[in-house]
C-alpha cells in the first residue's frame, strides 16, 4: 500500500512538472515581448525590471525555467501589478470559497445519486427506473452555466425564495447562499453518478460471486448493500476525482452568475484588467488542485479495492 | 424413516423468451438418497444449471415451472417462501459452483466471507472464525489462521475452489451440490480436489449431486448416475450398470467417445454426429433420435423413462423390443 | 439475475440502416434526432429563415418583451432575439463541428502512434495528455484567452486543445487491442506496410469509436463556447452567439429577463438533443454497453 501511494504520488508530481512546463511554454510561445504579455500593458518599468531579473529574462530559456521552478517551491508565484501583493496569497484567499462551493455541490449529488442509482438497480426496467435514467440524461447534457442563470432567474429574480449574489454572513445565511450554486453545478454530476451507480450495481449484480452470496443465503440487504455496493462504488470514487476539474470549470461559471468571491471571478477579473500574474497564478493552482484530487482519488480507490494495490 | 432426500418428481420447467417458450427440463424425475453420492451427466444445454436453479430457487425472472415438485425431506420446495428457501442455501442445501475465480467476492477478506455465511449460528465472531480456520484446514489450505485475512486474489485457482467447498461445507449440510467443480482446474489438481471431497463426505455423510462432463471422475466419485440430454433424462442408474451396461444410445455413445475411455490410436476421434436439438423448437418423439445411430419408425414417439431392473432407468424403445406387436 | 435466451439468426440490411433504424426505434435517440435535424437545418439556412438581420440595431424597438412582431423580443439594442437565436445556432456549429474534426483527426492520428509505435513514444505521448487533461478545462481556457486575446479562433483552439486527449486515449487503447488481434498479426505476418496497416485495417474499425465519442461531445462544445463567450471572452460582437445572449440578458436581468431564456433553452435544447442522439448511437453501435438497459 506504502509503494502504491508513493508510485501514485510521484506520477502526479510528474504531471505536475510537466503542467508547469507547458504552461511557461506557452507564456513564451505567445509572440512579443514576455514581458508585457506576462504583466500586461500596465506594468510600471520597476516592475518589469524585477521580473526581468527575477525570472531571468536576459538568460536561456531552460535557465529561465530552472529560476521559474525554483521560485514555485517556494511558493513564489510573482506578483500583483497593482497592488504588489503576492499571488500566492491572493490565490489562496479566494480558494476557500471555491472549495466550499465545490465541496457542497459534491455532497449532496453524491449522495442523491448513490441513493437514486441504487435504487434504480434494485427495480430495472420499471417505469420510475426509466424516467429516472431519461432524467439524469437530460441533467447530464445541460451545462452547468445555464442551469445557473436560469435557477438564478427563476428562484432568485422572479419568485425571490433565494439570495441572487454574494456569499451570505455566519453558518445558516452562508448556507442559504449556497443552495441555488450548489444545485446548479451538482445537478448534472447526481445524473452521471446515478447512472454510473446503476449501471455499476446492474453489472456487480450479474456476477458469479453474488450468485454465490446469494447461495449461502444471505440477506438481500446485505447482498445489495455491502457485498454489490463495495465494488459498485469504486468507479463513482474515480469519477469524483476526476470530476473535480469539471466541478472547478462549472465553479467558476457560477461563481460569476451568483457573483460570489472565489477563484472563478478571481481569474475573470483579472483577465479583464490585464492582470496576467494572477490569472496564470490561479490556474496553477487549479491545475494543482486537480492532479491532487485525483491522485487522492485513486488512493480511496486503493484502500477500498484490494486488487488495485497489487498493479499500478 | 425414510432414507430418500432429493426427489425430483416430474418435473417440467421452461423459460419464457421473445422465441417462444425454451424447454429446459421435461419431465424429470430421479432421487438422492441419505449420505449418496449421485452424478449428472451431459453435455451443455442438457438442463444442468437449471436443474441446479430449480432446487435452489435461484431463478432467472422467466422463468416457469409448468409441473412437478421438487421434494427435499419430504416437502415440496416449489411452495416454500423465498425466506424459508433462503434459510436453506447454504444451511441444509450447499453449492459448489463451477468458476473458483469469480465465485468469491473480490473486495471482501475471506474470513469475513467465511463469517458472513455462517449468519444463521449464535456463535461469536471469534469461534466463527475459528470454525472457519478449521474448515480451510480440513480442505488442505496451510497457515488457516493467516489466509483468513486475505483477499481471494491472493489465491490460485485450485485454493480457491477448496475455499469454496471448505464455505459449502461449513455448515455440514444434508446435500451438496457440486456444479462441475473440477471443469476449471487441471488435471492434476482435480484429483487433488476429488480425493478431499470423497474424503470430506465420508466424514459428514451428506449427500452429493456431482454435476460434471467428465466421466472419468464420475465413475471414480459416484454411487448412482443420471444421465441427461437436452432437457430430459435418457438414463439413470447404479454406476456399474451404467458404465459397464449403458441402455441408451447416448450414454453408450459418450462412454465410446470419452478420450480416458479410448484403448487405440485413432486418426479421428471419435464424435456424435449433429447438434443438440434447439430447445424452443423441439422434434417429435425421442429427443436424442436425430443423433442416434439405432433410430427406428417408433422412434418418432416419445419413449418413456422405463424401469428396467432395480435402480436402473432408460427411455429408449430399443430396450422394449419384445412389446413390439 | 437476467432473463435466459438464446440468439436469434442474424438478417442481413447495410450498416447504416441498421444503424439508423435503432435509434429510431428508441423513443430518446428519435427525439434527439429530430431537435438535431431542426438544429442543423435552422443552422444551415439561417440566412433565409431569420425575419429581421440579426445584427442590425434599431433603437426605438429596443429591450421589448416577447410579442407577435417579435417572437423572443429585443435586446438592449433592439436587435430581434429571435433571428439571433437561429443564427447562434449556426455559429455554435461552426465552432463545434471544425473543432471536434480536428481534434478527432489528430486525436486519431497521435493515438494510433501512441497505439502502433515504440514505448518510449507511447509514453510520452500518454505524458502528455495526461497533462493536457489536467488542466481543468475552463481555466485552461481562460489561460489561453488571456495569452491571446478572445476571438472564435481562440475558442476553436482552445476546445481543440481540450480535446485532443481523450479521442488519443481511445484511439490508443483500440489500436493496442487490435494490434495483437489476429488479423493484424496474419496481415504483418503477409508483410503489410505500417501505413498499410494503420490505414486500411485498423482506422475503419477505430474511427467507429470515435464518430460516437465525437456525437456525445457535441454538447460540450457548445456549452463551452457558450460559456466563454458569456464570459465575453468567446466570439466578438456584433456576432450573435447564444452565450452572447445570456451575456446581455444576465446584465439586464430584471429589465430583459426573456434573453435569458432566449440564449439558455436553445443550449439546453441541443445539448440533449444531441446528448440523447449520442446515446442512443452508442447503444446501437456497442451492444456491450446494452447488458445493463
Amino acid at each position: 500500500m506504502l509503494q502504491f501511494t508513493l508510485k501514485r504520488f510521484a506520477l502526479a508530481a510528474l504531471i505536475l512538472v510537466v503542467a508547469v512546463t507547458v504552461m511557461f511554454l506557452m507564456i513564451r510561445a505567445v509572440p512579443g515581448d514576455p514581458v508585457s504579455i506576462m504583466l500586461g500593458p500596465r506594468a510600471t518599468p520597476e516592475l518589469k525590471a524585477r521580473l526581468i531579473s527575477e525570472m531571468g529574462l536576459d538568460r536561456s530559456i531552460p535557465e529561465q525555467l530552472m529560476l521559474y521552478f525554483g521560485g514555485l517551491l517556494r511558493g513564489d508565484l510573482g506578483v500583483d501589478v497593482f497592488s504588489g501583493r503576492e499571488v500566492t496569497t491572493i490565490v489562496f484567499e479566494q480558494l476557500p470559497h471555491t472549495l466550499r462551493l465545490i465541496f457542497s455541490a459534491i455532497l449532496w449529488s453524491a449522495v442523491l445519486g448513490i441513493g437514486l442509482g441504487c435504487y434504480a438497480a434494485a427495480h430495472p426496467n420499471t417505469w420510475i427506473d426509466r424516467v429516472a435514467a431519461t432524467l439524469s440524461v437530460s441533467f447530464i447534457a445541460a451545462p452547468a452555466f445555464v442551469v445557473a442563470l436560469l435557477s438564478l432567474l427563476l428562484f432568485a429574480v422572479h419568485l425571490q425564495w433565494f439570495p441572487a449574489i454574494g456569499v451570505g454572513d455566519g453558518f445558516w445565511d452562508t448556507a442559504w447562499h449556497l443552495v441555488l450554486p450548489s444545485f446548479a453545478i451538482g445537478l448534472s454530476w447526481v445524473g452521471y453518478i446515478a447512472r454510473l451507480v446503476r449501471a455499476s450495481m446492474l453489472e456487480v449484480m450479474g456476477e458469479s460471486h453474488i450468485r454465490t452470496a446469494r447461495a449461502f443465503g444471505l440477506s438481500e440487504r446485505r447482498i445489495i448493500g455491502i457485498y454489490a455496493l463495495r465494488i459498485a462504488i469504486l468507479p463513482v470514487v474515480t469519477v469524483i476525482g476526476v470530476g473535480m476539474g469539471f466541478l472547478l470549470s462549472s465553479a467558476v461559471f457560477t461563481e460569476i452568475v451568483f457573483a460570489r468571491p472565489g477563484l472563478g471571478k478571481l481569474v475573470i477579473d483579472s483577465i479583464t484588467t490585464r492582470n496576467y500574474p494572477i490569472v496564470m497564478g490561479a490556474v496553477l493552482v487549479s491545475t494543482a488542485l486537480f492532479v491532487i484530487s485525483t491522485a487522492i482519488a485513486d488512493l480511496i480507490n486503493a484502500i477500498l479495492d484490494p486488487r488495485a494495490r497489487s498493479g499500478t | 424413516m425414510s432414507v430418500t432426500l432429493l426427489e425430483i418428481d416430474n418435473l417440467s420447467v421452461d423459460y419464457e423468451t421473445a422465441r417462444g417458450d425454451l424447454k429446459a427440463l421435461r419431465n424429470i424425475s430421479f432421487d438422492v438418497n441419505k449420505g449418496e453420492i449421485v452424478g449428472i451427466v451431459g453435455e451443455s444445454g442438457c438442463g444442468k444449471s437449471t436443474l441446479i436453479s430449480a432446487i435452489l430457487r435461484l431463478i432467472a425472472p422467466n422463468t416457469r415451472f409448468r409441473s412437478g415438485e421438487v421434494r427435499f425431506k419430504g416437502e415440496d420446495l416449489l411452495t416454500r417462501s423465498e425466506s424459508e428457501m433462503r434459510g436453506l442455501r447454504g444451511g441444509d442445501i450447499s453449492i459448489v459452483f463451477q468458476d473458483p475465480m469469480q465465485t468469491h467476492n473480490p473486495v471482501i477478506a475471506i474470513g469475513k466471507q467465511m463469517t458472513d455465511i455462517q449468519h444463521r449460528s449464535n456463535a461469536t465472531k471469534a469461534e466463527k472464525l475459528a470454525t472457519a480456520a478449521k474448515m480451510l484446514g480440513a480442505v488442505g489450505i496451510p497457515d488457516p489462521e493467516l489466509r483468513l485475512g486475505q483477499y481471494p486474489h491472493e489465491f490460485s485457482g485450485g485454493m480457491r475452489q477448496r475455499i469454496a467447498i471448505a464455505m459449502a461445507l461449513m455448515s455440514e449440510p444434508d446435500l451438496l451440490i457440486a456444479d462441475e467443480p473440477t471443469t476449471a482446474l487441471d488435471a492434476t489438481l482435480e484429483v487433488q480436489i476429488i480425493e478431499r471431497l470423497k474424503d470430506l463426505q465420508r466424514d459428514l455423510g451428506c449427500a452429493v449431486l456431482f454435476i460434471s462432463h467428465h466421466l472419468g471422475v464420475i465413475a471414480e466419485l459416484c454411487d448412482r448416475v443420471v444421465v441427461m440430454y437436452a432437457g430430459a433424462v435418457v438414463e439413470s442408474g447404479t454406476v456399474r450398470e451404467i458404465f459397464h451396461n449403458p441402455k441408451h444410445p447416448y450414454t453408450r455413445r459418450l462412454i465410446e467417445c470419452d478420450p480416458g475411455h479410448i484403448k487405440e490410436r485413432a486418426r479421428i476421434l471419435p464424435t456424435i454426429p449433429g447438434e443438440v436439438p434447439d430447445l424452443a423448437n423441439l422434434p417429435d418423439g425421442c429427443i436424442f433420435r436425430d443423433r442416434c445411430d439405432q433410430a427406428m419408425d417408433r422412434c418418432a414417439q416419445v419413449p418413456p423413462l422405463a424401469r428396467l431392473s432395480e435402480g436402473h432407468n432408460a427411455a429408449c424403445w430399443l430396450n422394449h423390443a419384445e412389446e413390439v406387436a | 439475475m437476467a432473463d435466459i435466451t438464446t440468439d436469434a439468426p442474424a438478417k442481413s440490411r447495410s450498416e447504416l440502416s441498421i444503424i439508423l433504424a435503432g435509434v429510431v426505434r428508441d423513443p430518446l435517440g428519435l427525439l434527439g434526432l429530430i431537435i438535431v435535424g431542426a438544429i442543423v437545418f435552422s443552422a444551415i439556412f439561417a440566412a433565409w429563415i431569420v425575419p429581421y438581420n440579426p445584427i442590425a440595431m434599431n433603437i426605438p424597438d429596443r429591450m421589448q418583451g416577447p410579442s407577435w412582431n417579435h417572437l423572443l423580443g429585443t435586446d438592449q439594442l433592439g436587435r430581434d432575439t429571435f433571428s439571433r437565436v437561429i443564427m447562434g445556432g449556426q455559429v455554435a456549429l461552426k465552432v463545434a463541428l471544425p473543432a471536434i474534426f480536428g481534434a478527432m483527426a489528430i486525436g486519431l492520428t497521435l493515438g494510433m502512434i501512441a497505439g502502433y509505435g515504440p514505448k518510449w513514444l507511447d509514453n510520452l505521448l500518454m505524458l502528455l495528455f495526461d497533462t493536457i487533461r489536467s488542466f481543468p478545462t475552463v481555466m485552461f481556457a481562460l489561460a489561453v484567452v488571456a495569452l491571446v486575446g478572445p476571438s472564435l479562433q481562440t475558442v476553436v483552439f482552445v476546445v481543440m486543445a481540450t480535446s485532443i486527449p481523450t479521442y488519443g486515449r481511445v484511439a490508443r487503447t483500440q489500436t493496442l487491442t487490435l494490434r495483437n488481434s489476429e488479423f493484424i498479426l496474419a496481415e504483418r505476418a503477409m508483410g503489410a506496410s505500417v501505413a498499410r496497416i494503420l490505414g486500411v485495417h485498423m482506422l475503419p474499425n477505430i474511427i467507429g469509436v470515435l464518430a460516437v465519442l465525437a456525437a456525445m461531445d457535441i454538447p460540450t462544445v457548445i456549452a463551452l463556447e457558450a460559456g466563454l463567450s458569456f464570459l465575453g471572452l468567446g466570439v466578438k460582437p456584433p456576432t450573435p452567439s447564444w452565450g452572447v445572449l445570456l451575456k446581455d440578458g444576465y446584465a439586464l436581468i430584471r429589465q430583459t429577463p426573456w434573453l435569458v431564456v432566449a440564449g439558455g433553452l436553445p443550449i439546453i435544447l441541443a445539448t440533449l438533443g444531441f446528448t440523447f442522439l449520442g446515446e442512443s448511437l452508442r447503444d446501437v453501435v456497442d451492444p456491450k454497453l446494452r447488458k445493463n438497459r
